[in-house]
């Protein structure tokens, strides 16, 4: 089902290969000039009218985020990833506000926390959940949580972790690892 | 009716005996309710506590004269409707300062709290007061149109605006009672006993979950406390003008108690089973069946 | 802490403007004349909090906090997932009315603020403002183990980990959430310190108000409003 369908969309589009998670759900690589006439597509002629999220993953070895677009046809229970690359130093997204209004919040969502600008969404410059955040956007993996929350709030003394492996090494071996 | 200066000290002996049964009876059916609930509920000295304790906290913060004059006026409204109105039938000590056309007088104190309370919510300037203080004035207005026309119905019975009258005129047989002479009109008062009480259905004007309590939004410490003691007072001083009207009066305190408390129970039997109206839904409901019935008391007598 | 990260460094440069509509500006009335208008110091009251005395009679201040610790009003105001375990208080299982403990809508009518769990910057900010509209006396009680050190996000970017640099805690109450049977203890535990006259959160903000208020400003960054919210 999903496959005859990737080999319909393939003859018209660059479509990287596709990655079947369940029989039900595949993801697939898509260049992002053709990512909008491809959502219009998937939406209008082979069902997939809910968009099931937008999110970001920050690839920072690779220098880019990736974008993931999920989209479900309900009538017959298949969900579909659309994957886009950005350049992690400037990314900039299609905004797709239009065909599915919910993902305005996604977009404003994504450019406060993984700082991805998509312009023309309705308000995407706008405070969304931080209030008055003035360091990077605090999803980037090169944003060190730990160090902001130490150099930020007051601590109490007194706070001990344990690494659970350590932790139970201890306990059995008291006398070094065998 | 001659005025004699012992007058003041029954009357205020009156209040003292009104408030305090009435910080009783709200506790008391709270805890019926927890009980009905399963749970054990509030102490039913718990309305005390409360009290001395919003007169112990130490900050007041004031938002403008009317803010302050808000509780007065309606803790007079309280009071007013007790004082002009006979709480006792019969007895020289808490006859209190009642006269001839006293009737109209009750009914306009009864509106007069909510005016009061209407201006010192609205100074306090808080959006959700000015909210909640609309839909009362509405509500409220609705409500009182069933128990107008009751009251002509009745006063056009007896041919008299004296309660002391109306009162004396069902003495004798439990079928003398308004309720058996005049149930229409009794019918119709209730719609607006109900709508007044500020319980469920018609609680919406102070709805916690959805306008943080409405008018009394901004109102805490001392001024909480005044309107706390209205809260126990006025309801019992309303029922008192029922129980005068249409259920034969009180002739000792122990019929008194026993018939408020039958009466204050009407609304919370209802109020128990029945969801919150909205403004316009509980507006349109009287209109719709609290006003024909006004209407058809009269044509009857 | 021995896993500090030398090499990030926290932006302290970038300031946050003040929003559009608290900036002073000036206005033209309709009659030609023109009107300086600074929002934060003419739509507010200026004043910082006063330390309000006790009675002079002892035992009339005894009265008055036996009156208190029977008559504690909590405002309904859930921060985290601890809100979820004051609900069954209200229930018959565990029945807290029967303490005297009542929920109030507004918190001008609450003397009891129940932090009930992980709080972040942004509703940091609305509990002091709840705060600060309670009338005095008035307790702050700190539910769970994210009150208190951190708990669960202590690396979290976004929550504080301490609450009583910002807010006078009268009693912690320990656990990843504390049970309700937990939350009934320490009402138990609050009601025997005003019994004891210990009760004295308001005077101690008042009296420290400086350092509150500049430990809360070190974390909320766009201070928009007044510094005592009365």
């Amino acid at each position: 089902m999903m496959r005859d369908l990737y080999d319909h969309m393939k003859t018209r589009y660059r479509l990287g290969d596709l990655t079947e998670q369940r029989a039900n759900l595949a993801f697939v690589d898509v260049a992002q000039d053709e990512l909008r006439a491809l959502l219009v597509e998937l939406r209008d002629v082979h069902g997939f009218t809910h968009l099931v999220l937008l999110t970001a993953v920050d690839w920072i070895e690779e220098g880019r985020f990736q974008l993931t677009y999920m989209v479900n046809n309900r009538t017959a229970n298949l969900t579909l990833g659309l994957r886009v690359y950005l350049d992690r130093k400037s990314p900039v997204g299609n905004t797709i506000h239009d065909l599915w209004p919910t993902a305005a919040t996604y977009q404003r969502e994504l450019r406060e926390m993984f700082g991805i600008s998509f312009p023309g969404s309705p308000r995407v410059d706008e405070e969304f959940i931080l209030e008055g955040w003035t360091d990077m956007p605090p999803y980037r993996r090169d944003f060190d949580t730990l160090a902001y929350s130490q150099q930020t709030y007051a601590e109490r003394g007194g706070r001990e972790t344990h690494d659970p492996r350590d932790h139970m090494q201890k306990k059995l071996y008291p006398e070094g690892r065998p | 009716m001659t005025f004699e200066w012992i007058q003041i000290a029954y009357a205020a002996l009156t209040l003292f005996i009104v408030i305090n049964y009435g910080l009783i009876m709200t506790a008391v059916v709270r805890k019926i309710g927890a009980r009905v609930g399963g749970r054990y509920g509030i102490p039913v000295w718990q309305n005390y506590i409360d009290l001395v304790k919003n007169f112990a906290l130490r900050s007041k913060i004031s938002h403008g004269v009317m803010f302050y004059l808000g509780p007065v006026f309606r803790l007079t409204g309280g009071i007013g409707l007790l004082l002009f109105v006979p709480t006792i039938y019969g007895s020289v000590m808490f006859q209190n300062f009642s006269f001839a056309g006293d009737l109209i007088l009750a009914l306009y104190f009864i509106f007069f709290g909510t005016l009061g309370m209407a201006l010192g919510a609205g100074e306090s300037g808080h959006p959700l007061a000015a909210i909640g203080v609309s839909r009362g004035l509405a509500q409220v207005t609705a409500a009182e149109l069933p128990l107008a026309l009751a009251v002509f119905a009745i006063s056009l019975q007896y041919q008299t605006l004296n309660i002391t009258e109306i009162v004396a005129a069902q003495q004798g047989s439990i079928f003398n009672w308004t309720l058996f002479t005049n149930p229409v009109a009794t019918v119709a008062a209730m719609f607006a006993f109900v709508g007044t009480m500020m319980r469920s259905p018609f609680d919406v004007v102070i709805a916690p979950q959805e306008i943080p309590i409405g008018p009394p939004t901004e109102y805490h410490s001392a001024y909480l406390a005044l309107m706390q003691t209205n809260r126990v007072l006025f309801p019992v001083a309303k029922v008192v003008i029922y129980m005068n009207l249409f259920f034969g009066g009180a002739t000792n305190w122990a019929e008194f108690s026993i018939k408020v408390f039958s009466i204050y129970m009407v609304s919370v039997l209802i109020g128990v089973v029945h969801p919150r109206f909205r403004v316009e839904q509980s507006i349109r409901f009287f209109l719709k069946w609290g006003l024909p019935v006004g209407v058809l008391a009269i044509l009857m007598v | 802490m021995k896993d500090v990260d030398k090499s990030f460094r926290k932006d302290t440069e970038t300031e946050i403007p003040l929003r559009e509509e608290l900036q002073p500006r000036t206005v033209t009335a309709p009659d030609g004349q023109k009107i300086e208008i600074d929002p934060l110091q003419d739509y507010f009251c200026q004043e910082p909090p006063k330390v309000h005395k006790q009675s002079y009679l002892k035992i009339v201040e005894d009265f008055y906090n036996w009156a208190r610790a029977n008559s504690l009003w909590i405002l309904g105001f859930g921060t985290g997932c601890g809100a979820i375990e004051m609900r069954p208080l209200m229930t018959p299982r565990f029945d807290a009315y029967r303490y005297g403990i009542q929920w109030r809508p507004t918190p001008r009518q609450a003397n009891l603020l129940v932090i009930s769990g992980y709080l972040s910057v942004k509703t940091l900010k609305r509990a002091i403002r709840a705060y600060e509209q309670m009338p005095s006396p008035k307790y702050v009680m700190g539910l769970g183990s994210c009150t208190i050190n951190g708990g669960m996000y202590w690396d979290s970017y976004n929550t504080i980990k301490k609450l009583d640099e910002y807010l006078p805690v009268d009693l912690y109450i320990a656990g990843c959430m504390p049970r309700p049977e937990a939350l009934l203890a320490g009402f138990m535990e609050l009601k025997k310190k005003i019994r004891k006259g210990e009760g004295e959160g308001a005077n101690k903000y008042a009296e420290n108000f400086d350092w509150y208020k500049a430990n809360q400003k070190s974390v909320i960054k766009d201070w928009d409003m007044p510094d005592y919210n009365w």
